[in-house]
């Protein structure tokens, strides 16, 4: 048993009286797409945001020995946790290649910081390769499309090495054909990973969700496979029903 | 092609470095007056400060509006060994400097006497101003103070340490500052060979200068630098404190500043609180914005730029230059955002534009 994931216990974080999580718990574990679903306003993001130390947080995230809520968002990122925005936030006036080789800047000392970039590192190629900007990599990463933006992100991750990835909606805003890519390469990634993803989009859950929690009110609600959640009769009433009346509506 | 642009990208900064080179250690020398040479050599050090600002400003984000404060510690610190070196060849070895004697019981404070040491002098005028921007600077980056809030900051340090070295006449001279130094180092101050040779060494400087900024722009940290600037707390999740960044980037500036302020010392001849107050500081600022702060060679140049416009304007309109100074300003902020040395890329680019839309 190796001790790559990460406990989450009675997690709260109270904003003014508001408990936007309360009490959460929560294990991550390496190797299967874990996705975290709720109504809006569920805690979600709120629980991201607590374990990479964006909000303040009570309670226990346990990653390598390490309580992430006593710790500094930089320090999380070294600790291997690393994540994404809902807005994907690439620096729009460099290159993809050096929004990829900037990610790797805290695997380098101080001196090769003094050092201007010569060639290309092999973890950027190979950043580069998995999520298939190979072509684009000298265009700007303000001139890529929406989605191909949020596999920057990723790449940014992957160099990063972050062992544990969170991801906030990454396929939002995206085709189709963009949302099958994005599924493969993050079944392709997970495998030596723990990734979490946020999501909305059910047929996206449905295809690539190898585990689903659902939140409701800053509290897990259930946890299972898709066919237990969507089972559930509480989600059903509070989540899955208003979806498939949506649906229903749109159709 | 390609090969040519990647050259140019790469050796290009260090071409243009080399001919400014020329220009301030071979031509001006050999066809300005010793009057003249010497006021360049004033613009030259307000340069050294400039670039410090550029990289602190223009791509770390900071509006320093109190570089005067480090210009005048490298100045203050290189203008009591000289005052000091002025009294000790008159008095000897434990002479005290004519104004503590004028406005003092002619006792001279403790933390002046190691001053009396060359080597400890530019040992202090690196090792202070990096130590005191250090100490500000982690106070101010840690707590998240930036934008306007920062600007104003520093523009309030400059402003008390001017009113603090005017209210302590008897240990830094006050209102008048420092000034009557004979000697630089054992050199006499009023041979014009030795004075050139100060010109030469602060020219010097300031190339180095130069190339030290053209070596972190290229750098991985230039990089990060200016994405910190861009988007702080992305930098965050990168996994980088961007305090530190920005604090590396702040004390690189200081020390610029200082060694600047050290050398406007026996170029001047004078150091007095209104070299090192708000509205000196500002000046500062001004040749920086004017230039071009986020590049290269635009605070440099803009610095030199607006030295000589103070001094000729000032020659010919005693009263109205700054009026004339601060219209210049305005338009070139209105008109060039990024500075003069943006102005043609600026055109072009819009040029480039309107043709391709119609």
């Amino acid at each position: 048993m190796n001790d790559d994931y990460l406990e989450i216990r009675g997690l709260t974080v109270d904003f003014d009286g508001f408990k936007a999580i309360d009490g959460v718990d929560l294990t991550l574990i390496q190797g299967q797409l874990h996705f975290l679903i709720g109504p809006n306003g569920a805690g979600k993001t709120t629980l991201v945001d607590a374990v990479t130390g964006l909000v303040a947080g009570t309670g226990l995230a346990r990653y390598r020995h390490q309580d992430l809520l006593r710790m500094k968002s930089h320090r999380i990122v070294r600790a291997g946790i690393g994540r994404t925005f809902q807005t994907a936030s690439v620096f729009e006036g460099l290159s993809v290649l050096q929004n990829l080789d900037i990610a790797g800047g805290i695997h380098r000392s101080a001196w090769g910081m003094l050092r201007a970039r010569r060639g290309t590192p092999s973890y950027v190629e190979e950043a580069l390769e998995t999520i298939g900007l190979t072509a684009l990599r000298d265009k700007p990463a303000g001139v890529l499309a929406h989605g191909q933006k949020q596999w920057l992100e990723i790449g940014m991750l992957l160099v990063q090495d972050a062992r544990v990835m969170l991801l906030d909606e990454p396929v939002a805003g995206m085709s189709a054909e963009e949302r099958d890519a994005t599924g493969e390469l993050l079944l392709r990634i997970g495998t030596e990973r723990t990734i979490v993803v946020i999501e909305h989009d059910m047929d996206f859950v449905r295809n690539y969700a190898q585990l689903v929690t659902v939140m409701h009110a800053g509290k897990v609600l259930a946890e299972g496979s898709v066919a237990e959640i969507q089972a559930n009769a509480r989600v059903q009433e509070v989540y899955l029903g208003r979806t498939v009346e949506a649906e229903a509506n749109r159709a | 092609m390609k090969n040519v642009q990647k050259w140019g990208r790469t050796w290009g900064p260090l071409l243009a470095i080399a001919l400014v080179a020329i220009a301030l250690l071979v031509v001006a020398p050999a066809v300005l007056s010793p009057f003249r040479l010497n006021n360049l050599g004033k613009y030259v050090c307000w340069a050294i400060a400039g670039v410090g600002i550029g990289l602190a400003w223009g791509r770390g984000g900071m509006l320093v509006m109190g570089q005067g404060v480090f210009f005048g510690l490298g100045g203050y610190a290189m203008a009591m060994h000289l005052k000091l070196e002025a009294s000790m060849a008159t008095g000897g070895p434990d002479a005290v400097p004519d104004f503590m004697v004028l406005y003092g019981d002619g006792t001279m404070p403790g933390w002046w006497e190691p001053f009396r040491s060359g080597p400890f002098t530019l040992f202090a005028i690196v090792v202070v101003p990096a130590v005191v921007a250090a100490i500000l600077g982690f106070a101010i980056f840690k707590r998240r103070v930036k934008g306007a809030y920062f600007a104003i900051l520093t523009q309030a340090l400059a402003v008390a340490f001017a009113t603090l070295l005017i209210a302590t006449i008897q240990q830094t001279g006050g209102f008048n500052g420092l000034n009557q130094f004979t000697l630089f180092f054992g050199y006499n101050l009023y041979d014009p060979v030795n004075k050139k040779m100060i010109y030469s060494i602060a020219a010097a400087v300031l190339v180095v200068c130069l190339v030290v900024v053209w070596q972190l722009y290229r750098s991985r940290f230039g990089e990060l630098l200016v994405a910190t600037r861009d988007a702080e707390e992305r930098v965050r999740f990168l996994g980088h404190d961007p305090a530190n960044i920005k604090l590396a980037a702040f004390v690189v500036a200081a020390v610029m500043a200082s060694i600047g302020g050290a050398l406007f010392t026996p170029i001047t001849g004078i150091i007095s609180p209104s070299d090192v107050d708000a509205t000196a500081s500002i000046f500062l600022i001004a040749g920086v914005a004017l230039g071009g702060r986020a590049l290269l060679l635009g605070p440099a140049l803009g610095a030199i730029a607006v030295g000589f416009g103070q001094t000729t304007l000032s020659e010919s309109f005693p009263d109205q230059w700054t009026y004339g100074l601060g219209l210049l300003f305005i338009i070139v902020i209105l008109c060039f955002p990024a500075g003069l040395g943006n102005a043609w890329s600026q055109v072009t680019t819009r040029f480039r534009r309107s043709e391709a839309v119609s």
